[in-house]
Formats: C-alpha cells, sequence, structure tokens
C-alpha cells in the first residue's frame, strides 16, 4: 500500500546472474551479428594544446554490447561526444550505418539512430516522468506545431500512438508508480531510469551510457544490469557503456576498449582485457 | 441478494454460470500501459476454457497440485479456473518468497507445474528445481527477458491459451471432453492448498474443498449484500487465504469484478482508479494511510489545518452515531453535513474509499482511536476473525453492531466455543479437509468432535461479540502475578505513528520491558522538520532525540495503562530501540508481517538480558539476509533507558484529545 517510500526496503529482487539456473544463458546475451555499426577510425580530438583523444580506432558490431573503459581523464566521455557529434574530432573518420562523417550535429547523429543518456542525469526536473520520456519521442513527431496545437485530427492521433510506445517502455523499466510525479521529486537511482526511458523512447539503433550505474547501490545496480541486459536482447539495441564498475563491466559486455591518456591501451573480449598488463598497469599504476 | 443455493458446487461450475447469466459484465479489469482493460465473464470463461485444454495437452491431469507464483494479475486468476476446470489443484505461493521457501512449498506440495509471473519468478522456480523431482512444465504470464531461456519445458500463457483455442475449434471431441472434465468436478474435490505463513515453524498446505469454500462465501455475500455491481480491487497476496476468499471466491460466488493493480507499487493509485465497494486492508495499512495522512497535513498551510482538525473533531464526536443510525442533534447532524462536504468526502477520495460500501480489517488488534477515526469519517469499516484452517471467516461484525475491542458475533452456520483452556474452538462452513500430507498435525488441529483449535485465547462479551485477548500460549504473568498479554501492550504502542513495531518481555519477569522499532517515514520526516541529521536507519534509531520522543510515548502508554485496574502492573519500566528493522527476510516477521515472538526473543537475547539487568547499553550482532538473498553481519551499540511509570492507584484525568 505504502507508496516508494523510504522503509520500502522490499522493492524488487534481482537475482545476482550468476546464480542463473539452466533455461538462461551462461554467458553475457548479445545477439551480435559480427556486423559493423559504427567504425572509429583514427580519431584525434584536441582541445587547443589539450589531446583527449589521439589516434584512436575501434568499432562496435551490430547488437553487441560495448564497452568503454579507462582511469579518469582517459577520454571515455570525449568519445562518446565525438561518437554523437557534441565534439568534432580534427583528425580521422567516423562511419556509422556504412555513411563515413567526420563533422556532423548532434540533432543529425540522433536522428539517424543514436540517443544517449549523462554522466550527471540531464532531465527536465519539472516536468514528469511520462513528459519527459515523450520528450524523446519528439524527433518521430511528423507534425508540426501548428497541427499539435489543434486536440483532433491527425496530431492526436500521432499523440496516441507515441503515447503508446511510451507506456510499453515505462512498463518495461517498471516505473509506473511514478508515471505522474515530477523527476526532481525521484529519488537518484529512478531518474537514471527515466533517463534511460527517455533514450530509448527514440528507438535507437546505438545506445550510449556514460556511466549508467554512478551513485547506485547494490540493488539498483542490478535493476539497472538487468535493464541494458533486456534492452539489448528484446530490442536488439546495439549499446555503448562508460562505466567505472568492473564487475558490471565484465558481466555486461561483450568486447572491452580500453583508453588511456586519450590512447587507446586494450581492446578485445572481458577476458582478455582482463589479463592484459598494459590494462593492470593502467589501473594499479606501475613504477617507472 | 437471496440465500438461494450457489448454481455450481466448483469454481469452473461458476464461471460458466456467470458466462450465461452476466456474459457482458465486467469480470476482471487489469491496468495496462496505463489503460484499464476489461474482459467480461463470457471472455473470462471463453479464454479459461482454452487455457485448461492448453494445460491439459502439456500434461496437467486431475488431482495434479499446479503452483502459482506471482503477484496479483487475471491470468494467475484464470490460472486457479483453468487448473479447477480440470481437477487439478492450484497452489499458489507468496510472490516474495525466497528461493527456499519457495522450495519447501513447491516440493511439499509435489507439484507438476508451476505458473510464474514474470522472470524473477521464473528464475527463482529454475533456481531450485533441482529439489523439485516432480516439476515438469514452467508457464510465464510476462515474456520479458525470457527470450534465450530454453523452450523445452518453458511455456508463454499466451501460447498455451493459443494451443487449447486451435484445439477447440479443429477437434470435433476437444469441447465435449472439456465440458465431462468440469461436469465431474465435485465440491468435495480439493480446490486449493494454501500454505499459512507458520507463525511457528514451516508453512502448513491448507487443503480446501471447492464445496465448502462455495458455501461459505455464498454466506458472507448475503451478509455483506454483494451483489454483480460491486467492485473489489485485488491487491492482497494470491498465497493468502484473505485473497483467495474476499476476492477470488466471493467475486465468483456474486459474479461481481476484480480489478488488478498495474504493479504492486501502484496500489494507491489504482485504488484512487477504480473506486472499489468492497474493501480489506489489515490494520497496518489503515495506520500507514493515516500516518501519512497526518504527516501531510502537517506541511498543509494554516487554514487548512484548522478546517482539518476542527471537522476532525467533529466527526469524532458524532461520525459513528450518525454512521450507526443513532439519534444525533440536528445542529450535529449539519455541521457533520458540511464536514462531509469540506473535509470528510475529499479525504475519502483522495484515499480511494469514496465508493467503499463494505470494508474489513482483520489480522491483527485494531488500535480504537485508529478505528473511529475512518468510522467517524462515514466508512462502513468492520472487523472479523478468521482462519486460513475456517476458510477465512470464523466472526464477522453485521452493519450497526460494529466494536473496536471485539470481532463480532459468529459469521452466518459457524459454531465457537470456549474451551475451559479459554481457548476459542468453531465448525464452519468453509473448514479446511486436512494439513497436506500431514495426518499428525491434522488431528492436533481438531478435536475429536470435529471442532478447530485455533490458538487464541478470547471471551464473549455479554452481547454476544468475541473478543480475542492474545494467542493462548502468549499470555503469561509478572513474577508479582500480574496479568501480561503482550499483544495487548505493543498494539497501544504502535498506535503512536513513530512506533512500527514493539515487542514487549515480562512473562515470569519483575517488571515489562519492551524493543521498539521506529517508523522511518514518520521519524524521518520528523527528524527533516528538525533538523536531525542521519545516514542510516541505524543512526536515526539511536539518535538521543528520538529516544527521548519514543520516551514519551511510552510514558503516555503508562499514563493509560494505569488506569486500567488489571494492566497497571504492566506498565513498560524499560525499553531500547532496535538498531535494524525486523524483517521477514531475517525470519524475524512472518510473510504476513506478524513478529515472530521467539525468533526475536533467541536472536536479541543479549540486548533482552540487559533490558532486565539495569544495563544502560547493550552490544548486539544479528545475521542479515539481503534481498539477494546474501547474508552479512550488523554489529550495534544499543542504548537502553528507562521508562516514567505512572503511579498505580493514581486517578490521572486527561482533557480527551
Amino acid at each position: 500500500m505504502n507508496g516508494p517510500g523510504p522503509n520500502e526496503t522490499a522493492m524488487r529482487k534481482a537475482e545476482p546472474r550468476a546464480e542463473r539456473a539452466d533455461g538462461a544463458p551462461s554467458a553475457p546475451p548479445g545477439r551480435s551479428t559480427g556486423e559493423v555499426l559504427l567504425a572509429v577510425e583514427n580519431v584525434s580530438l584536441r582541445f587547443g594544446g589539450v589531446k583527449a583523444i589521439s589516434d584512436v580506432s575501434f568499432d562496435i558490431r551490430k547488437g553487441e554490447v560495448r564497452a568503454i573503459i579507462g582511469p579518469n581523464g582517459a577520454g571515455k566521455t570525449s568519445m562518446l561526444n565525438v561518437i554523437n557529434g557534441f565534439y568534432h574530432p580534427q583528425d580521422g573518420r567516423i562511419t556509422f550505418k556504412g555513411e563515413t562523417r567526420s563533422k556532423m550535429r548532434p540533432s543529425v547523429a540522433a536522428a539517424q539512430g543514436i540517443a544517449r543518456t549523462f554522466q550527471n542525469v540531464a532531465l527536465f526536473k519539472g516536468m514528469t516522468t511520462l513528459d519527459n520520456i515523450m520528450t524523446g519521442r519528439a524527433l518521430k513527431m511528423r507534425r508540426g506545431f501548428f497541427w499539435q496545437l489543434w486536440r483532433h485530427g491527425p496530431a492526436m492521433a500521432e499523440e496516441v500512438e507515441h503515447r503508446k510506445f511510451v507506456e510499453e517502455i515505462i512498463d518495461f523499466l517498471d516505473i509506473e508508480a511514478v508515471r505522474k510525479v515530477p523527476v526532481g521529486k525521484l529519488p537518484y537511482g529512478l531518474q537514471k531510469r527515466v533517463e534511460l526511458g527517455r533514450a530509448l523512447a527514440m528507438e535507437p539503433e546505438l545506445l550510449l551510457l556514460d556511466e549508467p550505474m554512478a551513485g547506485m547501490n547494490l540493488e539498483e545496480k542490478e535493476d539497472m544490469c538487468r535493464f541494458i541486459l533486456d534492452v539489448n536482447n528484446e530490442f536488439g539495441t546495439t549499446v555503448a557503456l562508460i562505466e567505472h564498475d568492473m564487475g558490471v563491466v565484465m558481466d555486461l559486455s561483450d568486447r572491452v576498449v580500453v583508453l588511456e591518456y586519450g590512447r587507446k591501451i586494450a581492446d578485445g573480449t572481458p577476458d582478455e582485457v582482463k589479463r592484459d598488463q598494459k590494462v593492470i598497469d593502467a589501473y594499479l599504476g606501475v613504477a617507472h | 441478494m437471496t440465500a438461494e443455493p450457489p448454481p455450481g458446487d466448483t469454481f469452473a461450475k461458476l464461471l460458466q454460470h456467470h458466462a450465461a447469466v452476466r456474459g457482458q459484465r465486467p469480470a476482471f479489469r487489469h491496468k495496462d500501459r496505463g489503460i484499464w482493460q476489461t474482459w467480461t465473464w463470457a471472455e473470462v470463461h471463453e479464454s479459461t476454457r482454452a487455457y485448461a485444454v492448453g494445460l491439459a495437452r502439456l500434461g496437467l491431469k486431475r488431482g495434479d497440485r499446479i503452483a502459482v507464483v506471482g503477484s496479483n494479475r487475471p491470468r494467475l486468476y484464470w490460472t486457479f479456473l483453468a487448473a479447477q476446470s480440470l481437477g487439478a489443484v492450484p497452489v499458489p505461493v507468496y510472490s516474495d518468497a525466497v528461493a527456499d521457501e519457495l522450495a519447501h512449498v513447491l516440493a511439499h506440495a509435489e507439484v507438476r507445474f508451476a505458473v510464474a509471473q514474470d522472470q524473477e519468478q521464473v528464475d527463482k522456480v529454475l533456481a531450485v528445481q533441482a529439489r523439485l523431482a516432480q516439476l515438469e512444465q514452467v508457464v510465464y504470464d510476462e515474456p520479458r527477458g525470457l527470450r534465450d531461456y530454453d523452450r523445452g519445458r518453458l511455456h508463454a500463457i499466451d501460447d498455451v491459451i493459443a494451443a487449447g483455442r486451435r484445439a477447440l475449434a479443429e477437434e470435433t471431441d476437444a469441447t465435449a471432453w472439456l465440458d465431462g472434465e468440469i461436469a465431474s468436478g465435485s465440491g468435495r474435490d480439493a480446490s486449493i492448498i494454501l500454505y499459512t505463513s507458520g507463525t511457528t515453524g514451516r508453512s502448513k498446505g491448507v487443503v480446501l474443498a471447492a464445496g465448502r469454500c462455495i458455501a461459505a462465501a455464498a454466506d458472507t455475500v448475503v451478509f455483506d449484500r454483494l451483489s454483480e455491481k460491486d467492485e473489489a480491487l485485488a491487491y492482497l497476496p494470491l498465497a493468502w487465504v484473505g485473497d483467495h476468499y474476499l476476492n477470488f471466491a466471493q467475486a465468483l460466488v456474486a459474479g461481481f469484478c476484480l480489478a488488478c493493480p498495474e504493479s504492486p507499487d501502484t496500489v494507491e493509485q489504482d485504488l484512487r482508479e477504480i473506486g472499489p465497494t468492497f474493501y480489506f486492508a489489515p490494520p497496518r495499512v489503515f495506520e500507514n494511510l493515516l500516518t501519512r495522512v497526518m504527516i501531510r497535513m502537517e506541511d498543509a498551510g494554516a487554514l487548512k489545518q484548522r478546517l482539518f482538525h476542527y471537522f476532525i473533531g467533529v466527526a469524532k464526536r458524532y461520525g459513528e452515531a450518525i454512521l450507526d443510525g443513532r439519534p444525533v442533534p440536528a445542529g450535529a447532524r449539519l455541521l457533520y453535513g458540511a464536514g462531509a462536504l469540506l473535509v470528510y468526502a475529499p479525504l475519502k477520495n483522495m484515499l480511494g474509499l469514496s465508493r467503499v460500501r463494505t470494508a474489513y480489517t482483520a489480522g491483527e488488534a485494531v488500535g480504537p482511536d485508529l478505528f473511529s477515526f475512518y468510522r467517524s469519517l462515514g466508512l462502513n469499516l468492520k472487523q472479523l476473525y478468521g482462519q486460513t484452517e475456517a476458510f477465512l471467516y470464523v466472526t464477522a461484525q453485521p452493519d450497526g453492531g460494529v466494536r473496536a475491542d471485539t470481532v463480532g458475533p459468529p459469521a452466518p452456520n459457524v459454531a465457537i466455543r470456549i474451551a475451559d483452556s479459554g481457548e476459542v474452538q468453531f465448525k464452519s462452513p468453509g473448514m479446511f479437509v486436512e494439513y497436506f500430507k500431514d495426518a499428525e498435525k491434522t488431528a492436533e488441529a481438531m478435536t475429536p468432535d470435529g471442532f478447530i483449535r485455533t490458538g487464541d485465547a478470547g471471551v464473549f462479551e455479554p452481547d454476544g461479540q468475541l473478543k480475542i485477548i492474545d494467542r493462548a500460549k502468549d499470555v503469561g504473568r509478572l513474577a508479582g502475578g500480574a496479568l501480561f498479554a503482550p499483544k495487548y501492550l505493543e498494539n497501544k504502542l504502535k498506535f503512536f505513528p513513530n512506533i512500527k513495531e514493539a515487542v514487549t518481555f515480562g512473562d515470569g519477569r519483575d517488571f515489562v520491558a519492551c524493543f521498539v522499532n521506529i517508523d522511518l517515514t514518520a521519524v524521518g520526516n520528523w527528524a527533516e522538520r528538525n533538523n536531525i541529521v542521519y545516514g542510516s536507519y541505524q543512526e536515526l534509531a539511536g539518535h538521543p532525540l528520538v529516544y527521548d520522543m519514543i520516551g514519551e510515548h511510552i510514558a503516555e502508554t503508562n499514563r493509560a495503562l494505569a488506569r486500567e485496574p488489571a494492566m497497571a502492573a504492566a506498565q513498560i519500566r524499560r525499553f531500547l530501540i532496535l538498531h535494524k528493522e525486523l524483517d521477514a527476510d531475517d525470519g524475524e516477521l512472518t510473510r504476513t508481517q506478524k513478529v515472530r515472538r521467539n525468533v526475536v526473543a533467541e536472536r536479541y537475547q543479549p540486548l533482552i538480558a540487559a533490558l532486565f539487568a539495569g544495563d544502560a547499553a547493550a552490544d548486539i550482532a544479528t545475521e542479515v539476509t539481503f534481498e539477494d538473498g546474501r547474508k552479512g553481519m550488523l554489529s550495534a551499540r544499543v542504548a537502553i533507558r528507562d521508562a516514567a511509570a505512572t503511579p498505580t492507584p493514581a486517578p490521572v484525568l486527561e482533557a480527551a484529545a
């Protein structure tokens, strides 16, 4: 009977994935086909004299969960910003769905099917969960401003369609109880979930997640892991994520690229990366 | 409503009846994707038939047990009906049961089928399947996350229904076969096995027969004049007798509509949207509601606050009399009418109780003030006393015969007697057949002449209403010989919004001492308003100012106890605030949130010793179980304080608040 109050300890129980019995896949599920969705080739990014990214190349395959890891200041967020067109690299090429470009505006990236969430939650605090996720549909709205002033007719029919899609997402993310609550009032973990919802509303082909579990408790992390896996599984969405929690990265991702000081130092499956001496040095430090 | 016999002795036959008589009336609702979806009796009948045939094709046979794990979803209720159509016996399991409890019930019931709501529940069943030799097929409702699971023994309900539908359409003998199966069901068959929450030890499977279930439900449907026009929100746990009786059985006897909430977290909003006419909630829920109303009122503007408190005062004086139809001065009636317009109706509307015609509470003693509060608003709140073994009703208060401190006269056709030991014993239309596979326990529960022992101590009041004092075995005496009824004291304490749970100790001791669990919502709000910073439940619970506040509550309770000659000696002399909430996952509460007294006494032995030894603080380390089943140790130093007692023969007079 309680709303989600602070004493509601019994929220969802996430079963640890490792303990799943038969019937469930033991390896990370991704349904990678091998086809390259996005290729980053020799990309370099400088801010004045500061080299944020130098000569980095890697690719993201369709349907996989790709993690980008590295110590603080390694250029991970810059890399995401390059991918979704917010930063323009001085050198190098980015190929998305076979189209090569070096400069692109974020709105174009969004229209092409790249959605993202942010390291710090970037929602409209005064708007409800529902409205925030609806904004994710903005690019899908076909009718213009003047049609939308009218409460009947095609714009209304379109709105109903979009609302239906948004309700699917609300159901998917288990946030029915906060549908009409302004997001500013929600706990941080739920806000992160709403932000993911907004990104999903764009029906992205490539979902960029910048530290989706930062600042979450164990249970919220488990829930978020489950959502990311389900997104990847159910919709076949390709996911690229930045994350610091190594357990999460190793569990979720099919392949990991490791950055340090703007350079790529390793690239491969979680197991390969874990054993890589350069990665161990980068994380644990090395005597010079 | 008339008292004519129900049109069938199994629930499957009742469903057939409703499909024929009121086929187009709503039978089930469920809020899905933000919109209330409705199924008529005809639609439910059609789907259930197809579902039954689909299950039969998977191998479900007469007499098999089929587990149902999940929260209130139409398809899970249809699972009951589909299984019962075939003569199979559903075994609902609490959806929040941890894997070990689930394994115990499923293994004990020897289920061949399990129907799970979603991936979470499927995972739980699969995790323990090594212990379930008989389990053959698992069926699920929500497909999300299950895409990559091995399909061999895993089926979607929708697919099972579709397969059944195809069979019914294409195979000429399928319809006749199903009709034969339904017709050969009898009222003597086991209809359902409900596992008790188990206040003591492992849970037992209570086997209930279809005919008895329907007979009992038919009695109370007449008693409370329920009809097809009623509507209930099915939010109580599927595995609990209360849900199976009040919602499922009564809906199928009276033909009313059962609305399933969107999710367990949205019950409050769903209640407001559905506006049920029949409502049941344990006292705890009414308490929580009131606490939150009071908290919100403290944040309201001055005018609203004054209006609220003034009219609540009016309701306190006249509300119950008006509800019971007793004479009230005309002026008071007018004032109450104004209050209804300005405060009571909007408040009930906010709580989703506007349309409620009959509301019940049971399970624990309800604080008299709490009880009167709701009744004074015009809510027809009554009490009943029941047990899983009775298929719920033993006593129930009739409209107009309601008291806060009793549970009512015997329900229709129920015989009650008080044994020499003080124990309440009964015989009722819905009484259980046996504990599943446990003849010994069955024999223990029944007297040689066929009455059932409740284990509760009770007395009949002169007006014929039964009063339950406590569990028969819990009532004790202080070393000085004074009566010690722990629950009586605890209920008094729990009426304070800041106190969530209390456990008192005193049997064989010199005085009474108690553990307190603070209510995080109420105390947290208080802390916020008083600029008290805290990082965790533990820190807040140990805060000296919180101790001061709880100490004041206990002193007030003691003042009240001092006014009752029988209880004056049982005033609470010492107390402490526990560093953690009592939790069902740690075995300290039952799944229905009742304190397991002996478990608590054992786990917190050092604290109890310190209470009675007069120490000012004590160390405690306890094992806690996290949500995902892992265990850890939680240690703390808990402060102990003396409580202010009131001298015994002191006639303290206070203005009625």
